[in-house]
């Protein structure tokens, strides 16, 4: 029995596996270039700042679907809904508080619309676990549907058609009012994307995460290696969920405002074709995405106000006839053509 | 009471029409196609068209629609669809939508966003009065015409040597190819026949749907939950299950307004979670 004692140093495989992990957590010069440039904007473009936090929460919202879609492969048309959740909590809260602490506190409210919204995302991950893609599919758009209808019906709470009006949040930790420039809008809504992305990219780089790529790959193999499943699913989706509940919580407060237009199904599309020009599956492309689709949303709509739609449709057959996986997956391949041609010759 | 459910039955009769090709080409090719109402929108915008500017009879304009919603749909399916039948649902679904958003922006664009109405000819405008029920002529003639196509559908399905190959081809694509059966072209033939009954539904549409451009995408749902409620691999699923929501949606409105849609979606979602493979299906789903 003496051999056996329980040793404290870690074995070479636990080594080994702590240094691939860490490996693939590290930060690379473009992930930071990223966040500089982001936080430049704010100087180089003082009268698109509202243009800006639009896109921040934009892209938070496809980073939530990146969550679902790109790690855990559940095929989502329905994340609309949490963001409508979010952006209604975060509105009534600011509409009712009065603008007297605690509840119209903006950072308490974004908790809360997360917190709603990951509620409502729990129940339902039960329904998105059984099914093939389309069951999925039809299921999660139900769930939006069910929800913007609740939001029409019920006008007493929501003000139906007319959207909800007279959203006054307080200022954002008691000092930085909401302005009509969208000063503090933008540096608000950057730095709850920057620290909900912290957060994504700890979660995803995870062996938590790497269990959710397992799952995405072959979930009956990954069942039978002994990993919960249903669990995984359950937990990632609820998550998800909660990040589109912020980021309707956001678009609410900086904008003061919340209208059934943000539960409609035009809105979940978009974010998942923002998700998708940006390429799926690597935490940016529903960031670089945004920025994309918002920016050719504002040229192409003064072009032709109208018929945007025309183009966005246009893009998006290109999209999945010839750039499979989006604007970072070409990068990628340009990347690995320049690598292997640099290769022979060193 | 039995003026609304006669309605219903009229309303669920177009469905069936508008969708039933929808249901045959999933279950063939496990192609999700979203834009399978723009198909039905570009009959109904023909239709509108031929009458409005062209003063051409409505009798008329019923083959006209289907014949180009079929040449439209054997277009898109030879020259863009059949590159995706081997990619993800994802991207099935990403294109449709891409498609269904091209078509609304150009229907926009060709007749503004406002909605559409036809007069219909003087001979299916009355009302006729049926063991005390008074009865639409319009929806009389839908019925009966819908009814028809149905019958005509499933002789053709269980009757036909074409469709022995069909049901061959949807109970196991890979199986009947290597029986010799030509999948491919089977496929082509049913996409074709399936929008241009798109088409058709949408002509007949026209006297019971207002058409806007928002169309495809309003209809989408119902289509979805015809197929989720009746199944892919039958017609007579599809069929009950147009009839059910047709019946339920008008009732519903007519009765209980203020819950809208949400019935049917909840049945909706409730019928997938239960039973994956659609209410009247035999089997599991693939």
């Amino acid at each position: 029995m003496t051999d056996q004692t329980i040793s404290t140093k870690p074995s070479p495989e636990a080594i080994a596996a702590r240094s691939v992990l860490l490996g693939r957590a590290r930060w690379g010069w473009p992930e930071i270039a990223f966040w500089a440039i982001a936080v430049a904007l704010y100087f180089l473009m003082p009268t698109k700042l509202m243009l800006l936090s639009e896109i921040a929460i934009l892209g938070l919202l496809a980073l939530s679907i990146d969550l679902v879609l790109g790690f855990a492969g559940i095929v989502t048309l329905g994340q609309g809904a949490f963001f409508g959740i979010g952006a209604y909590t975060a509105g009534l809260l600011a509409r009712y508080g009065m603008g007297e602490a605690p509840w119209s506190d903006p950072l308490l409210g974004l908790l809360i619309s997360g917190g709603v919204a990951a509620a409502l995302g729990f129940v339902t991950s039960f329904l998105v676990l059984r099914g093939s893609d389309l069951t999925r599919l039809m299921v999660t758009l139900g769930v939006a549907l069910i929800v913007e209808e609740l939001v029409n019906q019920m006008k007493w709470l929501t003000g139906g058609s007319d959207g909800l009006q007279g959203v006054m949040p307080s200022a954002v930790m008691g000092v930085w009012e909401f302005d009509l420039y969208g000063k503090t809008a933008y540096v608000y809504s950057l730095t709850v994307l920057f620290v909900l992305f912290v957060i994504a990219r700890r979660i995803v780089k995870s062996p938590f995460g790497l269990s959710l790529l397992a799952i995405k790959g072959n979930p009956l193999r990954t069942r039978a290696i002994g990993m919960p499943v249903n669990g995984r699913l359950v937990l990632i989706y609820t998550i998800a969920a909660f990040y589109a509940g912020v980021a309707g919580g956001l678009v609410a407060q900086t904008t003061q405002f919340a209208s059934p237009d943000y539960v409609a199904f035009h809105r979940s599309a978009d974010a998942l074709l923002m998700l998708v020009f940006g390429g799926a599956g690597h935490l940016y492309g529903g960031l670089i995405g945004s920025v994309i689709f918002r920016v050719m949303q504002d040229v192409l709509g003064n072009i032709t106000p109208q018929y945007w739609q025309f183009w966005l449709g246009m893009m998006l057959v290109l999209l999945v006839l010839f750039i499979r996986g989006g604007i970072i997956g070409l990068l990628m391949k340009m990347r690995g053509r320049i690598m292997r041609n640099r290769g022979p010759s060193a | 009471m039995l003026t609304i459910l006669f309605d219903g039955v009229a309303y669920g009769m177009l469905l069936f029409i508008l969708a039933v090709g929808l249901c045959v080409t999933l279950g063939l090719m496990n192609f999700i196609n979203l834009a399978h109402g723009a198909f039905a929108m570009a009959g109904g915008y023909l239709t509108i068209t031929l009458m409005q500017r062209a003063g051409v009879p409505f009798l008329l304009c019923l083959p006209a629609a289907f014949i180009f919603s079929a040449f439209l749909g054997l277009i898109l399916e030879r020259t863009l669809y059949r590159h995706l039948y081997d990619k993800t649902h994802l991207d099935q679904v990403l294109f449709s939508i891409g498609l269904v958003f091209m078509a609304m922006a150009m229907v926009d664009y060709a007749y503004g966003a406002n909605q559409q109405i036809v007069d219909l000819p003087s001979y299916l405008t009355g009302r006729l009065n049926f063991l005390g029920a008074s009865i639409g002529v319009y929806r009389l003639f839908v019925i009966v015409i819908c009814g028809l196509l149905a019958l005509g559908l499933q002789l053709i399905l269980t009757r036909t040597r074409f469709g022995s190959r069909l049901r061959a081809a949807v109970d196991d694509g890979r199986v009947a190819r290597g029986m010799g059966i030509d999948v491919t072209s089977i496929f082509a033939v049913t996409f074709a026949v399936g929008s241009g009954l798109a088409g058709l539904g949408g002509a007949l549409g026209t006297g019971i749907i207002s058409f806007d451009p928002t169309f495809p995408l309003k209809y989408m749902i119902y289509f979805l939950i015809v197929i989720s409620v009746g199944g892919t691999t039958t017609i007579t699923g599809p069929f009950l299950a147009s009839i059910l929501l047709g019946v339920a949606d008008v009732l519903g409105k007519y009765y209980v307004p203020a819950v809208g849609g949400f019935i049917i979606y909840t049945i909706m979602v409730l019928v997938l979670i239960l039973r994956p493979q659609g209410l009247f299906a035999r089997g599991p789903a693939r």
